[in-house]
């Protein structure tokens, strides 16, 4: 028994004693695990503030959708009887000039609002993210010319582009649309060609080649997935912001035309009735304050959620 | 003598540095003319300061690099300019384990997928039960359990996640492994855990490695044969054991004297050699022996000729000192 000696102490089966359960199952994980989604959504869960804010947006896309379809005004029906009318149970939220009910115009208005804005943004995630993935991930003279081409469309003005497309196609939906996305989807290239040129240096995207993976399978696989927090903040930037440029658009005359009413006309046609009338102009205005506050809301959230070392 | 696993032909590996527009096109000799060979099962240790193109060798072995000269070949065939089939399979045989556990694994990936990326990337297994099956044996494997299956990396440690690592880069049974400093960024006690553990893959699964390090005591451990680099240069090769006993280039030496004793009595008596002046840039390399500017036994011979490696015994020396 020489072996079992250790200095002085010989081992013998007296100094032992049996393990009792508790301490046979210390090793193992109690918890379940859960999927890369449903972490996500765990986190995202966590935080009060984009909870509230999905809540609101929900609301809103909701309401848009069925108000306009189940009132008994529509958004351009006039009762030249109740003009300026405040709020009452008819009008919930009173009239305007022409006693237009004023809650189905809103909601008429964010449904123009809502999809410029969350079309503007899935158009520019798409173009932007591929060709930002593909200039920073080949790099060298294809990046060059790639975003040499981008420099170049990005020294003229935003506002021009999206009035020179409103010009030539006529003001509608889809024209303020194509202008928009055609000035964000920059923003959204040069934001992913960034991360995917840091990430690809990493040791990680370097052992994916090593395996032997493909070109697409490490853009897509590795380095936009690992980009995917900057690529939401960006998104929750573009849907307002194409919001208020569709705003500005109908101000200057060139937006969504008469009758149609987005929340940017709405609050333009009452500016000048703000001390008579400022419910006119409080409603929209409220509109687009609350939606954009829950993007924000949103898009901090998911940007934390979907990042598994912030758990 | 059986053949090299690995054979390296005058590799050079230049790096063109971005000029101005009016300032001259310039070049960092990472690699500048090596030349050794790794027999099957054996594990090579690759040792040097920082910069002197170690990591840059590994790499352009894998071919993350392309040389800018000279020849790589695995078990016979020049694989610098190997496409399509023939670079699967080239992949599936030589792997790399990398220097940082924190950076080498995809943080958005499980443990469970970042080990069955390989297999997915080269079809081995035709049904997922299978795959999920090889990727729980691989974790045993290298000592985790197949419970982590489901768990993100940023949940373990370094010493894990280097594990995770290794687990993967096993998945393809590959015969070769690069080692990039797989040890440096551990504590002291993981970096044994995980030395020993890829002692034990090797007896078992016959693989061969280069080793990749700047910690000579660890590589005297672990390698069959050393090589030394300086600069882009080989400049010593040999058994292990004949390298750290008895270095012969003057760099050997200087390297090996600034090895720590754990033993005061003995440290005290050692004389340390201090090399003098900075180690050149490799965008202008010292003519001749790359070493002579630092070396105290350096001659006019050293800045006109470079020293060609002779045999010392069963040593390759890059001195003329031993011509």
């Amino acid at each position: 028994m020489e072996e079992n000696k250790v200095s002085d102490i010989t081992l013998s089966p007296e100094l032992f004693e049996k393990l009792d359960d508790s301490e046979k199952n210390a090793e193992k994980i109690a918890y379940e695990s859960s999927t890369y989604l449903q972490d996500a959504w765990k986190r995202f869960k966590q935080n009060k503030l984009a909870l509230i804010g999905l809540i609101f947006l929900l609301i809103m896309l909701v309401l848009s959708i069925i108000v306009p379809i189940i009132s008994p005004y529509t958004y351009d029906g006039q009762d030249l009887t109740l003009q300026h009318a405040g709020s009452s149970l008819q009008h919930l939220m009173g009239t305007d000039k022409f006693g237009r009910d004023m809650l189905v115009r809103i909601m008429c208005g964010g449904r123009i609002s809502l999809a410029v804005g969350f079309a503007a943004a899935a158009i520019s995630l798409v173009v932007g993210v591929v060709y930002g993935a593909i200039s920073g991930y080949l790099g060298g003279k294809v990046d060059m010319v790639m975003m040499r081409i981008v420099d170049a469309m990005y020294s003229i003005p935003d506002m021009l582009y999206v009035i020179m497309v409103v010009v030539a196609m006529g003001a509608n939906f889809v024209s303020i649309m194509i202008g928009v996305c055609l000035t964000f989807w920059m923003d959204m290239a040069r934001q992913v060609r960034t991360q995917v040129m840091t990430l690809k240096e990493q040791e990680f995207s370097l052992a994916a080649f090593v395996l032997g993976a493909g070109k697409s399978r490490i853009l897509f696989k590795h380095l936009i997935i690992n980009s995917m927090g900057p690529i939401i903040v960006t998104v929750t930037m573009i849907v307002p912001r194409a919001i208020f440029y569709e705003a500005f658009l109908s101000f200057l005359g060139i937006g969504i035309a008469a009758p149609q009413a987005s929340w940017g006309t709405l609050a333009n046609d009452a500016k000048g009735l703000v001390s008579t009338y400022p419910m006119e102009v409080i409603w929209p205005v409220l509109a687009i304050c609350l939606t954009m506050l829950s993007l924000n809301f949103i898009g901090d959230g998911l940007g934390d959620a979907l990042d598994p070392k912030k758990k | 003598m059986s053949n090299p696993i690995l054979k390296v032909t005058d590799l050079k590996v230049h790096f063109p540095v971005a000029g101005g527009v009016f300032s001259k096109k310039q070049v960092v000799k990472a690699v500048d003319g090596l030349n050794f060979e790794i027999m099957p099962g054996e594990t090579f240790g690759l040792v040097g300061e920082s910069g002197c193109g170690k990591s840059t060798t590994g790499r352009a072995i894998v071919k993350i690099y392309n040389p800018t000269e000279g020849k790589v070949e695995f078990d016979g065939e020049d694989i610098t300019k190997i496409k399509g089939k023939e670079l699967s399979q080239f992949r599936k045989n030589v792997q790399m384990i990398f220097q940082d556990p924190y950076a080498s694994l995809n943080p958005r990936m499980t443990v469970g997928e970042i080990i069955r990326e390989p297999m997915d990337i080269h079809n081995i297994y035709s049904t997922k039960k299978e795959r999920e099956n090889r990727v729980r044996e691989l974790l045993e494997i290298v000592g985790l359990k197949p419970d982590h299956i489901r768990r993100y990396p940023h949940e373990f440690s370094g010493g894990q996640r280097q594990r995770i690592g290794i687990a993967r880069t096993l998945a393809l049974n590959p015969k070769f492994i690069v080692c990039d400093e797989p040890i440096s960024a551990l504590d002291v006690s993981i970096q044994a855990q995980v030395i020993n553990l890829l002692e034990n893959i090797q007896k078992k699964m016959d693989i061969s490695y280069l080793f990749i390090a700047h910690d000579l005591s660890m590589v005297k451990h672990i390698s069959d044969r050393i090589g030394v680099m300086y600069l882009g240069n080989m400049v010593e090769i040999g058994e292990a054991d004949d390298v750290y006993n008895t270095p012969l280039h003057p760099y050997t030496q200087a390297l090996l004297s600034a090895v720590p004793i754990p033993d005061p009595k003995v440290a005290r008596q050692k004389k340390r050699i201090v090399l003098e002046g900075e180690l050149p840039s490799p965008i202008d390399p010292p003519s001749g022996c790359v070493f002579r500017t630092r070396c105290p036994n350096a001659t006019e011979r050293c800045a006109k000729e470079k020293p060609k490696a002779v045999k010392v015994g069963n040593r390759s020396v890059a001195c003329f000192l031993y011509e």
